[in-house]
């Protein structure tokens, strides 16, 4: 790039100055040439050409030189104390820039990251396009054969949907995301059954999703009581405890699925009987189970769950609500207006992303024998490799666990310097949410791990695009490197001399 | 369907066919995940009805594989239109600026396929 700028300089100059000889122009009037052969020179021409160094030429010269001299080509040498190629001493812009590209070069680094979101399978691209291209109808219209079009893709997705969960097309609800449909279901059941002032309870537990934690914290200024169920730790609730909370003013449960930073999946089926037998609705943030893990509304007698599209190789933008019919839940809209989506969620569907969440659910669902089975493969390989290095524990449950989730706490290594070690591969040491925080996890602290524990722990997402290859790279990777930190930590080389931790008593400063 | 053709070949050599594109369609991938993804699908798929019997249910199989090799046609020509450097994990070369041209190529490996 940098190189584009001299050239055209270069070459500006050579055309200005072909414009004062005649060899340049074909054509030139007798008269003309003649008037010039009679103009004699007696100083050195003058052309902008002489005032510029051709670096090419003289770097060639250079390189050539060098060559002769040390028998090496330059690109093959090493200037001794710098540790630059010998091209890079030579010629400044095109070494150094080589330099600076070495390092860049094929370095995307392997996507490990499946729980912040999953790659666009091509298969849903392609059902996407013809929507953002022909097909731009509003699925509102029902006037003209273009809404009409729009209108059958989106409920064909809406049946893909409720398919891939066992429910109706109609209790599905297409939002923006799970986020939405959290606030939502949270919101919307409260406001609607609180405002007598007798439903007024709401459970949770302390590792959900940000989005629910904080609309459980919105509802709380509004005056509702809420309990944060403590989890075991091993991440599962404890249904005693669940069962003890349940008050009768109680209106709502929601409790996640699949946990998004260890992947624990909660007993839902027993969590949602015990709702049913207390006529409590029972909402479930399901953005990373569906898909992943076999759901069904009914089994599990859920009320309310939250999908989400980007998680399940889907568009990011769009994601689901399920929201039962018999018996009917009814919600206090967020978003009022033209009364779409039986009218718990106004405004204009957007067709392509309703169409690619459909027909990644429709893969998901056709596929998830396949792939649960490969994520199983890769993640006990990944699991096996990395807990057969000395001080390394799986946080969360091993048997209830989502295979596609690992989250690993490397003792004595700091989390965030293993991430920066870990450059070659994206990955997370909590949510996305709050990677930009160095706070430790309030989840992996609700399971009851130390500050140190929390603050070593990475997790590791698999998806379907993952290879064996990548797994065997970031083995290889986590090995070398942790020990190369651990070999730095004074704290690693008092564990190998033998000494307790705790049994210091730290200096204060 | 092609079975009363007698000059197109036999149903066998069909689904060999179709097996061959659907991996050559697949290598055209621009990025390494869903081109190992294009090629392990089609396998495992191919390995997992290798015994249907029902000449009915071989129908309805090819004419979905014939369906996905059109989806992967479109969609290896979108993914070779934006495509990014390569994963530390591929081998060959890669997007490079060597410098001594001055210019970014992109070089075709040339060998692998």
């Amino acid at each position: 790039m940098s190189n584009i700028a001299p050239t055209v300089a270069r070459q500006a100059l050579r055309t200005y100055s072909r414009r004062h000889t005649s060899t340049a122009l074909g054509y030139v009037s007798p008269r003309f040439a003649a008037l010039q052969q009679a103009r004699r020179s007696y100083v050195t021409e003058t052309k902008p050409n002489n005032a510029t160094v051709n670096v090419d030429t003289a770097v060639r010269a250079d390189q050539k030189a060098f060559l002769r001299e040390t028998g090496k080509r330059p690109e093959d040498a090493t200037i001794p104390t710098t540790g630059l190629g010998a091209d890079a001493m030579m010629n400044p812009t095109a070494g150094l820039l080589k330099h600076a590209t070495v390092m860049d070069q094929g370095a995307r680094p392997i996507y490990l990251d499946m729980q912040a979101t999953t790659p666009l399978d091509p298969r849903v691209l392609d059902a996407m396009l013809p929507f953002m291209t022909g097909l731009y109808g509003n699925p509102h219209s029902r006037t003209h054969a273009y809404g009409w079009e729009t209108e059958k893709a989106v409920e064909n997705a809406r049946e893909h949907l409720a398919n891939l969960v066992g429910a109706d097309p109609k209790e599905i609800i297409f939002t923006s995301g799970a986020t939405e449909s959290n606030n939502m279901s949270i919101k919307g059941v409260a406001r609607f059954f609180g405002r007598g002032g007798k439903k007024n309870h709401i459970i949770t537990s302390q590792t959900e999703h940000k989005c629910v934690l904080d609309s459980c914290r919105h509802l709380q200024d509004e005056g509702f009581q809420v309990t944060y169920l403590p989890v075991q730790t091993n991440g599962l609730i404890d249904m005693a405890q669940l069962e003890a909370a349940m008050r009768p003013e109680t209106c709502l449960v929601s409790i996640m699925s699949v946990n998004n930073e260890i992947g624990v999946i909660q007993p839902i089926e027993e969590i949602g009987r015990l709702c049913r037998s207390k006529k409590i609705f029972f909402h479930t943030d399901a953005a990373q189970a569906v898909g992943k893990i076999p759901m069904d509304v009914n089994k599990m007698h859920i009320d309310l769950m939250s999908i989400s599209g980007h998680k399940i190789y889907g568009p990011k933008g769009v994601g689901a609500c399920y929201v039962r019919r018999r018996p009917r839940v009814r919600l206090d809209p967020i978003i009022s207006g033209g009364g779409q989506e039986r009218g718990l969620r106004s405004g204009t569907l957007a067709p392509p992303l309703a169409v690619g969440i459909g027909e990644a659910a429709r893969i998901c669902k056709e596929d998830m024998e396949y792939d649960s089975k490969r994520i199983t493969m890769l993640s006990n390989r990944l699991l096996d490799g990395l807990l057969s290095l000395e001080h390394t524990t799986l946080n969360g449950d091993r048997e209830r666990h989502y295979p596609g989730c690992v989250n690993v706490s490397f003792a004595y290594v700091e989390g965030e310097s293993l991430l920066m070690a870990l450059k070659d591969i994206a990955l997370s040491s909590g949510s996305a949410c709050t990677s930009a925080s160095l706070e430790p996890s309030y989840v992996l602290r609700a399971l009851g791990s130390s500050d140190e524990s929390a603050h070593s722990s990475i997790r590791f997402g698999i998806g379907r695009f993952t290879t064996e290859a990548e797994i065997d790279y970031v083995l290889k990777a986590v090995r070398e490197r942790v020990t190369f930190l651990r070999e730095l930590s004074p704290l690693w080389e008092m564990v190998q001399e033998g000494i307790d931790l705790n049994s210091i008593e730290w200096s204060q400063h | 369907m092609s079975l009363t053709q007698a000059g197109r070949g036999d149903m066998p050599y069909q689904v060999r066919s179709l097996y061959r594109s659907l991996l050559r369609q697949g290598r055209q991938f621009a990025s390494y995940n869903f081109r190992e993804y294009a090629k392990r699908r089609t396998r495992d798929a191919f390995k997992e009805h290798k015994n249907e019997a029902e000449e009915r249910r071989i129908q309805d199989l090819m004419e979905k594989g014939k369906q996905e090799l059109q989806m992967l046609k479109r969609q290896t020509v979108i993914s070779q239109f934006y495509q990014f450097d390569r994963l530390v994990v591929e081998g060959g070369k890669e997007l490079s600026q060597k410098g001594n041209e001055g210019g970014l190529m992109r070089e075709k490996d040339t060998g692998w396929d």
